[in-house]
């Protein structure tokens, strides 16, 4: 007898669904100038799956379903949480560049939709293949989304090549999956889990290579060195919207599986050093190549590599705090990524006008909001006291530094000190350099307005009380263990 | 009755918000009532608690108001809450109630000055900043208050920012408080080391117990707190911030550099009672300090040409009063002395910032004189303020200072030698006040033929205000009637729960016989009028008299006027040789050194990011073979491990 499917564990994922069903069936209906209702049903789709996640917070009983492939843990949802707010932004930043740089095409929010339901079933996932699923169902909108602006040379470049890597990595993860299912006989994590548990004999080579090729094939998607190259054309093509979209939630899912596979592989091999390398070539890499960049998008793509390096010194202290301060961060890295994506859109008023940092000089005096908003983000990115990324990275090093990892700190806070040149670069185009041209006036639109202002209180608000998110964080690191 | 003490420094907190951040969009006549109303507000609340305090016995007379904890970290926690008592409940009336006051002065004296919002909004913020100083039940929130008066000090000395003058002065206002400030600092940090609270409640129970009377420890604390209490309240040797502060707008002199924030020195010692009393050697230094100072500023004032600047002196002057009194035990005769000084004080500087208005902004008294019948509402006025300040019978100023000269001989901590310096000191109160009178109002008239067109007396709006401090001039001292002269010392006994036991310490000097209190009080009222019959015989009697002493006692005089040289002997001691010390490590340490290294730093890493974006070439295959020479290292990795 099989036991029934436990539907409600997967409320969140089937109200993103729905909604992405919906915004496609609608849009159908829709004349051209209407588009911007898709919009709003999508924040209220998104909105109801927020609500959902919270409410799955406290569900009782059984949080497995469909025969344990998916789990409804407090790590989960909050990773799920951050998905939401994730899109939530990104829709808000999109609403105006869409209209106005391509207003005919409707499935671009429902490919949102679609992304983030991937990336969702990646946070649920207790199964090698439905994390497997949930990744492609991440991607494939993703690689659309990339190119969606099909005027624009640039952006089908990107989305290309974003298609074409994104599919070789995703051959290793599949092979991965394949070795480890050789060992076990399963692809259930709980199930293996067990199985090494209860002493089980395996071969622990293949469970050690297929759990590194897993890791390969999500350390792609996360943009982790040496299997980063697409990002900094990829961000840069795709439209910036896009960009900020892809930035933040799909990083975290991968790390979410990342995070799950560990569990696998503690006990197998130790994979300690890896991760230890790992973060020292991501975090140095992508800050010393951020340095000589000069388009703003760019700029943030390395920015962001690194900032996926800081995420991995909390992966190799592991444990506790390690998963705590990796889900908070994330949360902390999506807010404020998101925040300066969504001034770069502000700014490039038309594609490729407002792109390159020294284009930014005088900004200062003409959009005094925005720069002193940029300005925040960049502090904050840079990890700057009073800002939320300053507790970010202090969690962070702080986890490194009690579990022993001393050089690995010190090369994180040299890392983040060297970060802070190229972003202060952009404030000191803006405070200190004249402009070459006339400045053109920008309009700005609410929605776009209301994801700043959103993103810009928050990171504030988690700069000087983190209390209650910190709490948030520890919560979904201790049930995961 | 809770919330109403939280809320008493919300309004003007609001007040701040709603005028600095709408600034020039709103129209002045919004300002005015959103900027006195707010503080308004203040005192209608601190009134209300007033009143509900009194309702209750004596000795628990104590309302908190919570708001939230703010920082929690191990042991140390501190908390956003306030103390309502006795001794918090009348600086509460004071600063609200003269604020109020001075804020309505200013709708009519800066009613022609661009920086009107920008005015009204730092106003609003000292406030604030003031109340919760007092309003604080912990000595890190205190500390909160008390860098927010002196930025708000900062900001309004240096109100008229484009002349270099008032800027330079209000740096260097900010500078000296500094260095009081970091003694205050040490002293919060020592504090909690030894006692391990910083609540003041807490404190005045832990001290008595957990430290030993007069042992270095409490000494140590104590005069830590001295330090940052010497700064704000302009004493020796941080005193000389004070008279350069008369840049800013006169009705803040009056109301920060004279009623309200200078004397906050004296309400942290009188707060901290409990702690001076287990430390007779800083009570005798702050008795000292005290002392010294109001002599010292007094003789200053002697010799001063411009009319706020008597007035400053004047203030420090004043202030070493209290001091003195707070060093000899006599805290609540402290209290008594600022409250009634913040009501004549505060007429004072009006009254001169309505001469000053009159005349078109002259402040040299040399080109004033004969304004008695040209300003005669001003002149009542200021007449009144003159009187309670020289301590003629009967007035405010008489009551405080008669109190405090009387505890500086007849106190346990007393010492006739410190009487006698109050003595002196009040004779030349009396001489410096009158001359300022003199020359200002009577004789003739020596206004500039530019002033004189211009020459009106202030409108109603300025004039009221003059008038309800000169009621509390009058008739403020009344609350304080000592037993000598048939009152019941209500405010020594509102207060004495606070202080109690540091009363209770004090009272154990001996005892003098009631006839003394008499014959000292006598001696003070002959003093002060031998200075005004001095002044009188000088000024109006004799006009060339002051010429000729001052040609006689030439080096004297030059002494006096040049206000000891102590400025340029700080500029030559201090400022000098740290300014070169700074250049030495600016223009080498920095530039060589520092900036060397970090440049060298920043171009490598600069050539080296520019060396590997090559390697970013634009081509998929290339970022495949990447990506899979990573995958061989990794796997490579794993098969050596299981080899």
């Amino acid at each position: 007898m099989m036991p029934p499917i436990n539907w409600p564990v997967i409320y969140p994922e089937l109200a993103i669904c729905i909604t992405a069903f919906i915004v496609l069936i609608v849009d159908l209906f829709l004349p051209g100038r209407h588009k911007w209702v898709l919009s709003l049903i999508s924040i209220f789709g998104v909105l109801v799956a927020l609500q959902i996640v919270f409410m799955n917070f406290g569900l009782k009983g059984d949080t497995k379903a469909f025969f344990g492939m998916v789990v409804s843990d407090a790590t989960g949802l909050y990773f799920k949480t951050i998905f939401c707010i994730g899109t939530l932004l990104a829709i808000f930043v999109s609403i105006t560049y869409q209209r106005r740089e391509f207003p005919e095409v409707g499935e671009f929010y429902t490919l949102m939709l679609l992304s983030t339901f991937g990336m969702m079933i990646m946070a649920s996932a207790l199964d090698l293949i439905t994390i497997f699923l949930g990744l492609e169902m991440m991607s494939i909108p993703l690689y659309v989304l990339a190119g969606i602006y099909r005027g624009r040379y640039r952006s089908r470049e990107a989305a290309l090549k974003y298609f074409l890597l994104g599919a070789f990595a995703s051959g290793f993860l599949l092979y991965g999956i394949a070795l480890i299912y050789g060992a076990f006989g399963t692809t259930n994590i709980t199930r293996i889990v067990e199985l090494i548990a209860d002493g089980k004999p395996y071969s622990p080579f293949f469970v050690g290579v297929g759990s590194v090729l897993v890791l390969i094939g999500l350390a792609f998607k996360a943009g982790v060195v040496p299997f980063h190259m697409w990002i900094p054309d990829v961000y840069e093509g795709a439209p910036a919207p896009v960009t900020a979209f892809m930035s933040a939630g799909p990083k975290a899912a991968a790390i979410v599986a990342i995070l799950r596979i560990f569990v696998i592989t503690t006990p197998v091999i130790d994979l300690t050093w890896v991760f230890w390398v790992l973060a020292v070539v991501t975090m140095t890499w992508g800050n010393i190549l951020a340095i000589n960049q000069n388009n703003i998008k760019r700029m943030l793509a390395y920015s962001s590599i690194a900032h996926v390096g800081y995420l991995l010194v909390a992966i190799t202290v592991g444990g506790e705090e390690g998963v705590s301060s990796a889900a908070f961060y994330l949360l902390v890295y999506t807010i404020m990524n998101i925040g300066a994506f969504a001034i770069v859109v502000l700014f490039a008023e038309r594609e490729e006008f407002y792109e390159n940092i020294s284009d930014y000089a005088g900004f200062g005096s003409r959009f005094p909001f925005a720069a002193i908003t940029m300005t925040i983000f960049m502090a904050s990115l840079g990890g700057i006291p009073g800002t939320a990324g300053f507790v970010g990275k202090f969690m962070i090093f702080s986890g490194a530094i009690n579990h022993g990892f001393y050089w690995l700190a010190v090369i994180g806070v040299l890392n983040s000190l060297v970060s802070i040149y190229y972003y202060l670069r952009v404030v000191v185009a803006m405070y200190m350099r004249q402009p070459q041209t006339r400045l053109v006036d920008i309009a700005i639109s609410p929605s776009l307005m209301i994801a700043i202002i959103i993103t810009l209180l928050l990171v504030i608000q988690i700069g000087i009380f983190p209390d209650n998110w910190l709490s948030l964080a520890k919560q979904a690191a201790s049930l995961a263990f | 009755m809770e919330m109403i003490v939280k809320l008493i420094p919300v309004f003007p907190l609001f007040g701040f918000l709603i005028i600095g951040l709408t600034n020039k969009k709103m129209p002045k006549q919004v300002v005015n009532i959103i900027a006195c109303g707010s503080v308004f507000l203040s005192f209608v609340a601190g009134t209300i608690a007033f009143f509900s305090l009194l309702g209750m016995p004596s000795n628990s007379r104590f309302i908190t108001g919570f708001w939230f904890d703010w920082i929690i970290a191990g042991s140390f926690s501190s908390s956003v809450s306030f103390m309502f008592d006795p001794l918090a409940a009348v600086m509460v009336l004071v600063v609200s109630g003269v604020s109020f006051i001075i804020h309505v002065y200013s709708i009519g004296y800066m009613a022609h000055d661009g920086g009107y919002w920008r005015y009204f909004s730092f106003l609003n913020l000292f406030v604030f900043s003031m109340l919760l100083l007092v309003l604080a039940d912990n000595v890190l929130l205190l500390f909160v208050g008390w860098e927010g008066v002196g930025l708000c000090s900062y900001l309004l000395i240096g109100f008229w920012f484009h002349k270099k003058s008032a800027s330079d002065a209000g740096k260097k206002a900010f500078i000296v408080n500094r260095i009081g400030d970091f003694g205050f600092l040490l002293g919060i940090m020592l504090l909690f080391w030894t006692l391990g609270s910083t609540n003041i409640k807490e404190i005045s129970h832990l001290a008595p117990e957990m430290l030993v009377a007069g042992g270095g420890l409490v000494t140590a604390i104590t005069l830590l707190f001295l330090v940052g209490a010497v700064g704000k309240s302009a004493q020796i040797p941080l005193y000389v911030w004070l008279p350069d502060a008369m840049e800013g707008p006169t009705p803040v002199s009056a109301l920060i550099h004279a009623a309200t924030m200078v004397t906050a020195g004296v309400y942290m010692i009188a707060r901290l009672s409990a702690l001076y009393v287990l430390a007779p050697t800083s009570m005798a230094i702050v008795a000292i300090v005290g002392g010294f100072t109001a002599l010292y500023a007094a003789t200053i004032g002697l010799a001063q040409n411009d009319i706020k600047r008597v007035l400053a002196y004047s203030t420090i002057s004043q202030i070493g009063y209290m001091f003195l009194a707070c060093g000899v035990g006599a805290f609540s005769a402290g209290i008594f002395h600022l409250t009634t000084h913040a009501f004549f004080k505060a007429l004072l500087f009006m009254g001169a910032g309505s001469v000053i208005h009159a005349l078109s902004g002259e402040q040299d008294m040399r080109y004033m004189g004969g304004l008695k019948n040209r300003l005669p509402f001003t002149y009542k006025a200021f007449l009144i303020a003159t009187l309670s300040i020289s301590g003629i019978p009967l007035l405010a100023g008489f009551f405080s200072k008669d109190e405090i000269l009387w505890k500086a001989y007849s106190s346990g901590h007393g010492h006739p030698l410190l009487w006698i310096l109050g003595l002196i000191t009040a004779i030349l109160t009396a001489f410096y006040m009158f001359r300022l009178l003199y020359l200002t109002f009577h004789g003739k008239s020596n206004v500039t033929a530019e002033a004189e067109k211009h020459l009106h007396e202030s409108p109603p709006v300025m004039l009221i205000p003059l008038y309800i401090l000169a009621f509390l001039s009058i008739f403020g001292g009344y609350i304080g009637l000592p037993h000598a002269l048939g009152g019941g010392a209500w405010f020594e006994n509102f207060l004495m729960p606070v202080i109690a036991e540091s009363a209770h310490v004090i009272e154990t000097g001996s005892h003098h016989a009631p006839s003394l209190e008499y014959i000292l009080m006598l001696a003070s009222v002959v003093a002060v009028l031998l200075g005004i019959v001095v002044a009188y015989n000088f000024y109006i009697k004799n006009p060339e008299k002051p010429k000729q002493l001052a040609q006689r006692f030439a080096g004297c005089y030059r002494l006096i006027f040049n206000k000891y040289y102590i400025d340029e002997v700080y500029d030559y001691l201090i400022v000098k040789p740290l300014y070169i010390l700074s250049l030495i490590f600016w223009k080498i340490f920095d530039v060589r050194v520092i900036d060397g290294f970090v440049n060298r730093l920043a171009k490598f890493f600069g050539s080296m990011s520019e060396r590997f974006r090559i390697l970013q070439t634009g081509f998929v295959r290339n970022y495949a073979l990447v990506f899979f020479i990573g995958v061989i290292i990794l796997v490579g990795y794993l098969c050596y491990i299981f080899r």
